[in-house]
């Protein structure tokens, strides 16, 4: 038996070398199978939460262009939880059991969503900068070795880019603006700059899943050179901004050829990540509400699609 | 040439065949329906993120952008029929709920999900019937807008159809609760056919649809929906109207409040 499955785990990991695509009929070693469902619905909630901090603004948004294009985002972080949820079941969960494992605080989302959003250019930093983080979290998992999940993530990340531009573009409307427009974007800048780099997760030396799912091709790149990239991408356009990010040990490197910058404050990386930041009560607060409410109507749907088939069983 | 030139980029040629007394009637009654349509999507919008269930969340979200989109085009019309050089944006933001000419029925809380699916199908049954009959409308730029929205608003009546049939038709509780929206709601769904003071001049001139028309679609299409619900159709209501008059609920001053907070606190900037 124990040699069997040695045989299946060299076999698998032989085609993970290949980048040869995992398929859900597919054998795989149950941490494989765990580490994903544990990801995969991690980023499925990431996006049903991350409606929370923008839909706040819809009701709010400064013009009708404005309202119908935020809505349409929002909707779209809906659309994407979908796609995630049902790329989650085909590893043999189920959107219940994902839901339950939200609500009771077992499975986490993407802390950033722990940040209020304060102003209206809270919604040109969030697209700027947290869907330009994502994306460069996402773009590798168009790769990723497991294959629903990549086909999953192909659709999400064109749906991300046009997020991010939105996003800048909001900035860029803001900075060309009036005095009190400029420091509106700057004021969110700061308050959003470091939260941004700490969605690429612990230092590589703190986290220890990184290798495993390097291992497994489920991860393309780690933690900090993500932080990295994200940092060379996102100076240069808040210089093009006419903006100012807050860390005044931002200074390109030309030896490295890249930008040195100021240590992440991990107290409250871990603190928001432990349930303590602003908003992590009323966040999922409001998703368990919304289910809770939800059930006489999930509960309807269900009977009157069982009588329904009765009636329809009982004329055949 | 220079003159024509100015003439056409400043004037859509087609309402100059208006007499301005009527282009300030039709503008007032496009108004209307871009209220309508804007007051409703806002209230759905309210609704994302806090769904029953995420291919819900999706719908409402999917409706509310249709009535946005049709909201947009209204204004943009409404505008260039007053002349003033005010902007959708103008119209949207900058004008107090007295002056806001939604029927009642819209502007209503979303409350539980029965109550905004009852909303909903009255809205939706009204919507699309008169979208029908604006189709062969004597003004062509609403026929161009009627055409685009009935292919949205046909849906949107197919989807508060087939809830109120799964909410009757579901649980006892669901039932419980779609009774008690059609009880609390349906007093506001005359206002959509009575039509006010301006609403009979343009239908007598024959530009706009006379709802007598449509009260019959609209009426067998409720009695089916209900009936294949297993629920029964109010008899006797007292029906509210004044919206469309500018006499409001007191719920609308909120939503304005919302949603011109922008507008209102940084006047006269581009977003």
């Amino acid at each position: 038996m124990e040699t069997l499955e040695m045989t299946q785990e060299e076999q698998f990991q032989a085609r993970i070398d290949a980048d040869v695509r995992i398929e859900p009929k597919d054998w795989m070693p149950d941490a494989y199978r765990k580490t994903l469902i544990r990801q995969i619905s991690q980023h499925a909630h990431s996006e049903l939460v991350g409606m929370l901090p923008e839909g706040n603004w819809i009701t709010r948004a400064p013009s009708l262009k404005r309202k119908s294009i935020l809505l349409s985002k929002v909707q779209d972080e809906a659309g994407h939880g979908l796609y995630l949820y049902s790329a989650a079941e085909t590893l043999g969960t189920t959107r219940d059991q994902m839901l339950a494992d939200l609500h009771s605080g077992k499975a986490k989302y993407s802390s950033i969503f722990n940040y209020p959003t304060l102003s209206w250019a809270d919604m040109g930093c969030v697209g700027w900068l947290v869907d330009g983080a994502a994306i460069l979290n996402q773009v590798p998992l168009c790769r990723t070795s497991y294959g629903p999940y990549a086909r999953a993530m192909v659709r999400v990340c064109k749906e991300e880019s046009f997020h991010q531009r939105q996003g800048f573009e909001i900035m860029q409307t803001l900075c060309e603006g009036a005095p009190e427009q400029k420091a509106m974007a700057q004021e969110a800048l700061n308050r959003w700059w470091w939260p941004t780099l700490m969605m690429f997760g612990p230092k590589d030396e703190d986290s220890p899943n990184t290798a495993q799912s390097m291992n497994w091709r489920i991860k393309r790149f780690t933690n900090d050179e993500l932080r990295q990239k994200f940092v060379d991408m996102m100076v240069p356009q808040a210089e093009f901004l006419g903006l100012t990010v807050p860390d005044p040990l931002v200074k390109w490197n030309e030896a490295r050829q890249a930008y040195d910058f100021g240590e992440v404050n991990w107290d409250e990386f871990w603190a928001v990540v432990k349930g303590n930041g602003l908003c992590n009560r009323d966040r999922l607060g409001a998703r368990v509400k919304a289910h809770e409410e939800g059930a006489w109507v999930r509960e309807a749907a269900m009977a009157h699609a069982a009588k329904r088939a009765e009636r329809e069983t009982a004329a055949a | 040439m220079q003159g024509d030139m100015e003439f056409a980029s400043s004037e859509n040629p087609a309402l100059a065949n208006y007499a301005p007394a009527v282009r300030q009637q039709l503008f007032q009654f496009v108004l209307q329906l871009a209220d309508t349509s804007l007051v409703l999507g806002h209230r759905l919008s309210e609704w994302c993120g806090h769904g029953p269930i995420l291919e819900q969340d999706l719908a409402m979200a999917n409706i509310a952008l249709d009535l946005l989109g049709e909201t947009r085009s209204l204004y943009q019309y409404a505008a260039e029929l007053e002349g003033q050089g005010r902007t959708e944006d103008d119209l949207a933001y900058l004008r107090s709920a007295t002056e806001y000419r939604n029927p009642l029925l819209v502007e209503q809380p979303n409350g539980d999900f029965a109550d905004t699916v009852v909303r909903q199908f009255l809205f939706d049954n009204f919507h699309y019937h008169f979208l029908k009959q604006l189709l062969t409308n004597a003004d062509e730029r609403l026929a161009a807008i009627a055409e685009k929205s009935l292919k949205e608003a046909t849906y949107h009546l197919k989807w508060s159809s087939e809830w109120i049939i799964r909410l009757g038709d579901g649980t006892e509780e669901s039932r419980q609760r779609v009774e008690k929206a059609i009880a609390e709601l349906w007093r506001f769904s005359g206002e959509l056919t009575m039509p006010t003071a301006l609403e009979k001049e343009l239908q007598a001139a024959g530009l706009i649809p006379d709802y007598a028309e449509i009260q019959a679609g609209m009426a067998a299409h409720a009695e089916q929906v209900l009936a294949e619900a297993t629920l029964a159709v109010p008899q006797q209501v007292f029906m509210l109207t004044g919206g469309k008059d500018g006499r409001h609920t007191e719920h609308l001053g909120y939503i304005l409040t919302e949603l011109q907070y922008m507008q209102r606190t940084f006047p006269g900037l581009t977003w």
